[in-house]
């Protein structure tokens, strides 16, 4: 299976590169953008036909290593 | 006295720490490549600065799974000294030996400057020299030395006296304008709650002589070597 990996800064913590691109964003003209967040993107492909053993593997994944959960949150799909 | 000092793929600053160590402070000095895993004899770590593993995925994240972090967590749980400059900082609380996170620097930009830190508590063993409130000039560089934990965890660092340095002004004030990269609270390092772990994002090793125009990094290995002889022996062999 494939997994689709998002990880970006938990909401409330300040993330410099989102505001720097705000900024940008908001000087080239583009008032309504707001809130801008930057992430990672990642893709993994599991070795596994099972869904709930792939689920299983990518969430230990982000918690071990892919995510820090102290300031990052995770979220991802599983495609066959 | 011996010294291991860390060494991963993309450490830079572990030459500069066996230099203060060994040429300097005349202490003897072991290099631990990262593929080791069983340590013996020795009376403290550094885990120095450096881009260990090109800083992918996350300062540190890669690092803190190398085969010597866990003979380096088992020596500090034993009460092994550890001392984490920098990146070797962001390592140890990637591996959990320290609470809390690094972000990127408010400004986004790499710096590379002298700060003045204050010593918030010089009753630890890599602060023993120095006077409570002594305000050091120690140079910063790094992008990710904004220091993030959440209320609860700051709280208990603070109450517990696990802050050890806080940037401030060059008068020893602890201001927002001395906070080069946004850390909470201006902290610019932090110990363990046992206080055997030290981890600190200025360089002392790069201002420890004389010759360099600047030495006031000096003291915290010299507090550390103090430490140490009023200690006893060596921990015998961790790891496997």
């Amino acid at each position: 299976m494939k997994a689709k990996i998002h990880v970006t800064l938990k909401q409330g913590i300040l993330d410099p590169q989102g505001k720097a691109i705000e900024h940008a964003l908001d000087s080239l003209g583009f008032k309504n953008a707001a809130n801008v967040r930057v992430g990672k993107y990642m893709e993994v492909d599991v070795n596994e036909t099972d869904k709930a053993k792939a689920d299983a593997q990518v969430k230990s994944m982000c918690e071990k290593l892919l995510a820090n959960t102290i300031i990052e949150e995770y979220r991802y799909e599983l495609s066959a | 006295m011996k010294i291991g000092v860390v060494v991963f793929p993309g450490s830079n600053c572990d030459h500069d720490c066996q230099h203060v160590f060994r040429d300097v402070l005349g202490q003897s000095v072991e290099m631990i490549w990262h593929k080791e895993t069983f340590l013996a004899g020795l009376d403290a770590i550094v885990v120095p600065g450096g881009f260990s593993y090109g800083d992918y995925l996350r300062t540190g994240a890669i690092a803190r799974f190398s085969p010597v972090m866990g003979a380096v967590k088992e020596f500090a749980k034993k009460g092994g000294l550890v001392i984490g400059i920098c990146n070797g900082f962001q390592i140890l609380l990637e591996a959990g030996l320290l609470p809390g996170a690094m972000l990127r620097n408010r400004s986004l930009h790499f710096i590379c400057k002298d700060v003045y830190v204050r010593v918030e508590n010089a009753a630890t063993p890599f602060t023993s020299a120095c006077k409570p409130g002594q305000v050091l000039k120690i140079p910063i560089a790094h992008a990710e030395g904004n220091y993030y934990t959440d209320p609860v965890t700051l709280a208990g660092l603070q109450a517990n006296a696990q802050v050890v340095f806080r940037y401030c002004t060059a008068d020893g004030e602890v201001t927002p304008e001395a906070n080069p990269n946004g850390s909470l609270d201006n902290i610019a390092g932090i110990r363990n709650a046992e206080g055997n772990v030290l981890g600190m994002m200025p360089h002392p090793e790069r201002c420890a002589e004389d010759m360099l125009g600047n030495e006031d990094g000096r003291i915290i290995f010299l507090s550390m070597i103090d430490s140490l002889k009023k200690a006893t022996s060596p921990l015998s062999g961790v790891g496997s």
